[in-house]
């Protein structure tokens, strides 16, 4: 029988381990289709902002309950899956507590550890859903914030459910277990009871022996299969940037958020129309100005969308959001992410090739959008991940301005205004120094 | 307003008589052709010649910066004008700009570079602090509470948080801090290219959510330090009815007004 379970959870682990390969397999495809952009110069400073940003959440704590809450989940997090590597050995060796005979009394110390930690876990998630569902924060409801009805506000809330559950599958399992060795069953070594579990003991005791081998067996398999499962489902959801968050942080930009780096294509050509010298291997290959679609933007662009949490402390600080216009800077990041779901389904389809289907990330942001912003970069500054909105919005006004000529008359004027006169006005050059006179 | 008599000279005034100025003073379109920006622009030269610092501008050699054109999405404009403005700055072999527009700031201190472009470019809320910091300029106090709006192009654009309340503390005025100020200071509604074109379809506009936040705080004054705020601030207060008792003032102003 244990050989069939054991069987069981290896086919179980190594399908999960597949599907998730393919899953970032498949992602990593959407993000090569992308532009080059040079970001690996300063590798100490950009370690420093992997530490600072993404183990130590500095801008988390900006806002201290929400980000020690959050710390509580993490850690939590990082911390209870050293005991997933004890559990998926049980599984594939059909034991039961290996480490427990050679950590000897550490162990139950650190399972206390654990147990103390999912409770943490348990304790945010239920703050978490008091914020959304009790509190509503403002920058969480779907009623003021259209992107994030449907699957959205399904996949937070589907989380937190998750994140509960599994937490209480774990204290089920450690109480049943505890029963079960004060009976003396076989296999279950005396380990004895753990600091929050042992509070589930008396609801236990009166069961009998089969029903809690029962009941620890399927919080046990429940647990793994959980974790397994979630693991899966995060690569489809908000909670990518578990993942991430780490790369995001070492390649986010070490310049201005106010610098729009030059296109190099237009500097060819401008070089051309002024008489200047260009280099022949200068010469544009990529002939589009600005970006239509996730490809004609760059791969940090598109790993910050794979990133985004959708916790809208962009669209909160957005000064366009907060006036009422249709601009939410945590939109663009969803729409950009769709879009590459979208383009990740075409490669799959036509064996990693990309196929035309017609559409582009411009069919899921509109001129008026783009139009709104403000280029004030309150978006990246709000930004616990330092992912910039911002540089997706100009590189799609880019597209519409040079591309779609689609710009308004009022900003036409201007642009013919600075060609004649030098100034985004139509004065008259000559009068440029005229304030100088008293 | 003192009535100083002003001896501006250009790059090219310099150039003629084989001398360099330390600093180009980049004046921008708005402070040489806004009518209003146009005594910011005078009260900053009054301070540089009090305070003996030799300066030159471009005078009609000046040309818009491009950043408008840039962040509508217009490359090529904004392409053609850094270089030709480039190709000007180079000739006169400037080193040392500053600029009473964060936007010029902006653009010329980080854009430019990639461009052939490279200058050491300070904000003119910098060069203030510094003077007086250094007792070049003295100062009648006036005391008086007053409010500071964070530009973007200055604050998270550039870092640039504590100059212009450095300036503040030393004219021994009281600041008052906005709700949303430093990192989280709220944007006027003027970047982007917003400021030439109307805005689009929303609840309320910018300038006026940021201008209630003025209100709110209680002042008789407000400090910008871009002309663009100073537009978008002033509007504001147009349209809320404030602006008969509130006044919004660039901190040059402030200083040249305390200046003895």
């Amino acid at each position: 029988m244990t050989y069939f379970f054991q069987f069981l959870f290896i086919a179980l682990l190594a399908s999960m381990s597949y599907l998730i390969a393919m899953r970032f397999k498949g992602i990593l495809a959407t993000i090569r289709l992308s532009q080059p952009i040079q970001l690996s110069d300063q590798p100490a400073e950009r370690w420093k902002r992997v530490f600072l940003l993404a183990f130590g959440q500095k801008k988390m704590f900006q806002k201290p309950f929400v980000g020690f809450m959050h710390f509580l989940i993490y850690i939590g997090f990082v911390l209870i899956n050293a005991e997933i590597l004890e559990i998926m050995l049980d599984g594939i060796l059909g034991t039961h507590r290996l480490f427990a005979p050679f950590l000897g009394t550490l162990y139950p110390l650190l399972l206390n550890f654990f147990e103390l930690l999912a409770g943490g876990v348990f304790l945010a998630c239920l703050v978490f859903f008091a914020r959304r569902g009790i509190f509503k924060v403002r920058r969480l409801q779907s009623e003021n914030h259209s992107e994030l009805k449907g699957f959205p506000i399904r996949d937070a809330y589907t989380i937190l459910i998750v994140e509960c559950v599994l937490m209480m599958a774990l204290w089920t399992m450690n109480a049943a277990d505890a029963v079960l060795q004060s009976r003396g069953v076989e296999h279950f070594q005396a380990v004895g009871s753990f600091i929050v579990s042992e509070n589930l003991i008396p609801f236990l005791d009166s069961y009998s022996t089969e029903a809690l081998y029962l009941l620890e067996r399927i919080a046990w398999w429940f647990h793994i299969a959980g974790i397994l499962g979630f693991a899966l489902y995060v690569t489809y959801s908000k909670h990518l940037h578990i993942f991430f968050a780490f790369p995001a942080a070492y390649y986010s930009s070490l310049k201005s958020p106010a610098y729009i780096p030059s296109l190099d294509s237009v500097t060819h050509e401008v070089k051309l129309m002024l008489g200047q010298a260009v280099l022949s291997e200068a010469a544009p290959t990529n002939l589009r100005f600005g970006a239509k679609d996730v490809m004609d933007l760059n791969w940090k662009n598109l790993l910050d969308a794979y990133s985004c949490t959708e916790c809208g402390r962009c669209t909160d600080q957005c000064p366009a959001n907060q006036t009422g216009k249709l601009l939410s800077p945590r939109k663009i990041m969803m729409d950009t992410r769709d879009r590459l779901e979208e383009v990740g389904v075409i490669l799959s389809k036509n064996k990693g090739q990309f196929v035309d289907d017609g559409k582009s990330l411009l069919d899921k942001i509109s001129g008026q959008e783009l139009r709104a912003c403000t280029t004030c970069q309150a978006c990246v500054e709000a930004c616990p991940m330092e992912l910039s909105p911002l540089n997706i919005i100009l590189e799609l006004r880019r597209y519409q301005i040079m591309e779609m000529s689609d710009a308004p008359a009022a900003w036409n004027s201007m642009f013919s205004n600075i060609e004649t006169n030098q100034a985004p006005w139509k004065f008259n050059p000559s009068d440029r120094m005229n304030w100088a006179k008293s | 307003m003192s009535e100083m008599v002003l001896h501006i000279r250009t790059m090219a005034d310099y150039l003629a008589k084989g001398e360099m100025p330390e600093y180009l003073f980049w004046v921008g379109c708005a402070g040489s052709f806004d009518d209003r920006q146009k005594k910011v622009t005078r009260a900053f030269c009054e301070i540089l010649q009090k305070a003996e610092i030799s300066y030159a501008v471009l005078g009609t050699e000046e040309s818009c910066t491009g950043d408008p054109a840039r962040r509508t999405g217009n490359e090529f404009l904004f392409q053609m004008q850094a270089m030709t403005n480039i190709e000007v700055l180079n000739m006169y072999q400037v080193k040392k700009i500053v600029t009473a527009c964060p936007h010029c700031f902006n653009t010329l201190k980080n854009e430019y570079p990639s461009l052939g472009g490279t200058y050491d470019v300070i904000h003119h809320t910098e060069l203030l602090a510094q003077l007086l910091k250094e007792g070049k300029i003295e100062i009648a106090e006036e005391r008086e509470e007053i409010a500071f709006h964070d530009s973007c192009y200055l604050g998270r654009g550039n870092g640039i948080y504590e100059a212009p309340r450095e300036i503040i503390s030393q004219l021994q005025k009281e600041l008052k801090e906005l709700k949303s100020c430093r990192t989280k200071g709220l944007c006027c509604g003027a970047g982007g290219a917003q400021v030439f074109k109307e805005p689009e379809p929303g609840a309320v506009d910018i300038q006026v959510k940021r201008t209630e936040e003025i209100i709110e705080s209680g002042v008789k004054k407000v400090a910008i330090a871009c002309p663009f705020c100073m537009v978008m601030i002033q509007d504001g207060l147009n349209k809320t009815g404030h602006d008969k008792e509130i006044q919004v003032v660039d901190l040059a102003e402030l200083v040249q007004k305390a200046m003895k």
